[in-house]
């Protein structure tokens, strides 16, 4: 176990690397003038055009650049943004309004999916189970862009539910429409997961013992069948966590929540590189984290699995 | 689709006459079917084929004729008719700016198909021949290219597409189609290229590949003619869904202001614009979010039962 937990996390090096510098090199790679993209329309001076220069290295060889960029990264320092701000100082204020987001999008997509999906499976071709069927095919095929606007139409606007936007500091309950929002593909894909999962797993040979040996109904299913099902779920959910990072982006941007997908849409539509590479980089920490995390819930769901 | 509609047909003998292939005296209509004879036979029978297909059909004659559609230009605007109510032609009334939504939303299918057409060809080709050339040759060849697929896919798409998109569309002009098409082909070609290997791995050890290969067939000859034909169904499964994908994610880039760009039509601007108006009008957000959906939605459903056709086993 510890070996593998080392081997998995020197791939994680490598893969981190390896992101960052490309994501690296496509922000600053030939981009234009940085220095008067900050300025907009205004003229630069050359003394300030010198400082500037000299202060960002962007004289520098890109690879010496990069160089610094990691050293500088490594002891947390994650830089100024070209306005001048402390990268760190914007992390501290988006990431908890992200994690708020996406932690409550998990639970609603979890409690909802699965739920919907245990019942599914156990009454194949129910109404209940066609019905759920056909509207996550909807939900699938919603995009984001669609699902945001204009559920904040209907439960914003029309019928006054919840708040239209979250603003600066948002509450839990201003949260739960962009949560839901961004929550309803994963609610989606968890739900048609457990019921497949379900369905398979009640015609296994150990619940047919297990009701054999006279268990209540309810046992054989909260422990044999569920616990069983939910091995391929939680791979579902980890890979999920990133495109619920990527969904952030759209929410937040559309509920004018102040966290890590609208600050980072902003640093690349004003070309602030420093700012796009911290948070893209923090993003796939992040990401490659829950992946080892969700392959390490395996062996506690599933003790036939063992990681040599 | 076409050439498997084809196969399919000619495999049940529907025109019995015309079937050289029939041995004379057997009823063509008796004999086994093929794979995929099989699979069109459960198709014609699955409604929900039948209307992603009509859906299909319907946004590609939208994309290609527009005009049949409606006959106002989407780029005349007034903005004395902002948000004005339907009227004539204009069923779903104007938008902020005084253009005809639906003439927009008929008109925003051309580039939204364009792209979704040109980045599955992309993702076609390259996961074509990197999931055949790691799944025939195997060893280390195949070890380098899935480490390849694992760190592509170990990026979120709509992530990795919003800052490619931002580098390559740094300072060009035009629509930016070109530049939406190459970020989806660079991104989006891993799950089919997975796809194609498994089915090569599975292919590669049947008894016909090591009988063509003895008769003196060269791993070309074998790659394209044996090997291939019978890997392609799931393949073109995940390509269709993969349409579906890669429309809303151009429609997603554009409303993030990264995708195309003005004059291109696209749904995801018309509804980023929208959504900043809506409690004026609903309806210029309503019928570019509605066709959008129906588009994505028509392809994953016609993947789904092409998959379904092809392995009754999920059901």
């Amino acid at each position: 176990m510890a070996r593998y937990i080392i081997r998995r996390l020197l791939q994680m090096v490598v893969t981190f690397i390896g992101t960052t510098f490309v994501v690296y090199a496509l922000m600053f790679a030939n981009q234009n003038d940085p220095i008067q993209a900050l300025a907009g329309d205004k003229p630069v001076s050359d003394n300030v055009r010198q400082v500037l220069t000299e202060q960002y290295h962007l004289d520098d060889p890109f690879l010496v650049q990069y160089g610094y960029y990691m050293r500088s990264l490594l002891t947390g320092d994650f830089g100024k943004t070209l306005t001048g701000r402390p990268i760190g100082d914007i992390m501290v204020d988006a990431w908890p309004n992200t994690i708020k987001l996406a932690l409550l999008a998990l639970f609603f997509a979890t409690l909802f999916g699965i739920t919907a999906g245990l019942v599914a499976g156990l009454r194949r071709g129910s109404a209940f189970d066609n019905s759920t069927l056909a509207l996550t095919l909807l939900v699938v095929g919603l995009p984001i862009i669609v699902l945001a606007p204009i559920g904040q139409l209907v439960f914003g606007v029309k019928l006054g539910w919840f708040p239209t936007t979250a603003g600066a500091r948002p509450s839990i309950y201003g949260l739960i429409l962009p949560a839901l929002v961004l929550g309803a593909a994963s609610t989606a894909t968890v739900l048609r997961l457990t019921r497949a999962s379900v369905a398979e797993n009640v015609r296994a040979d150990y619940v047919r013992t297990a009701r054999a040996k006279g268990l209540s109904a309810r046992r054989v299913v909260a422990v044999h069948v569920l616990r069983n099902s939910m091995i391929p779920v939680i791979t579902l959910i980890g890979v999920d966590l990133g495109n619920l990072m990527a969904g952030a982006i759209v929410t937040e941007g559309v509920f004018n929540i102040p966290g890590v997908g609208s600050k980072l849409l902003q640093g690349i539509q004003t070309e602030d590189g420093p700012l796009v590479v911290g948070f893209v980089s923090v993003l796939v920490v992040v990401f490659l984290v829950t992946n080892l995390l969700v392959d390490l819930l395996y062996a506690v769901l599933d003790p036939r699995i063992r990681y040599e | 689709m076409s050439d498997l509609e084809m196969a399919a047909t000619s495999e049940l003998g529907v025109r019995p006459p015309a079937d050289p292939a029939a041995p004379p005296g057997v009823d063509p209509a008796a004999r086994t079917r093929s794979l995929a004879g099989d699979a069109w036979y459960d198709l014609r029978r699955n409604w929900i084929f039948w209307v992603a297909a009509a859906l299909v059909v319907l946004v590609i004659l939208m994309a290609v004729a527009p005009g049949l559609f409606s006959s106002a230009d989407p780029n005349a605007c007034n903005t004395r008719r902002q948000f004005a109510g339907p009227s004539g032609g204009a069923f779903f009334g104007y938008d902020f700016q005084g253009c005809d939504v639906f003439s927009r939303t008929v008109h925003g299918a051309r580039a939204s198909v364009l792209v979704g057409v040109f980045a599955v060809l992309m993702t076609g080709v390259i996961g074509l021949v990197f999931g055949m050339l790691a799944g025939y040759f195997g060893g280390w060849l195949d070890a380098l290219l899935s480490r390849v697929v694992d760190v592509v896919l170990g990026i979120p798409l709509l992530l990795a597409a919003i800052v490619l998109s931002k580098r390559l569309s740094a300072d060009r002009q035009g629509s930016g189609i070109a530049t939406v098409v190459i970020v989806l082909g660079i991104l989006g070609w891993t799950t089919a290229a997975r796809v194609m290997r498994s089915s090569v791995l599975a292919a590669r050890s049947q008894d016909y590949v090591a009988a063509a290969r003895m008769l003196g067939a060269g791993p070309l000859r074998i790659m394209w003619r044996h090997i291939l034909p019978n890997a392609l169904a799931p393949f073109i499964v995940v390509l269709t869904i993969a349409l579906g994908t890669f429309i809303a994610t151009e429609a997603t880039l554009s409303f993030l202001n990264i995708g195309l760009r003005p004059p291109a039509i696209s749904w995801g601007i018309d509804i980023s614009t929208a959504g900043k108006h809506v409690r004026e009008a609903a309806m210029p957000l309503i019928a570019p979010s509605l066709f959008l959906t129906l588009t994505v939605l028509a392809f994953i459903m016609l993947g789904d039962a092409i998959r379904d056709a092809f392995d009754p086993k999920l059901r």
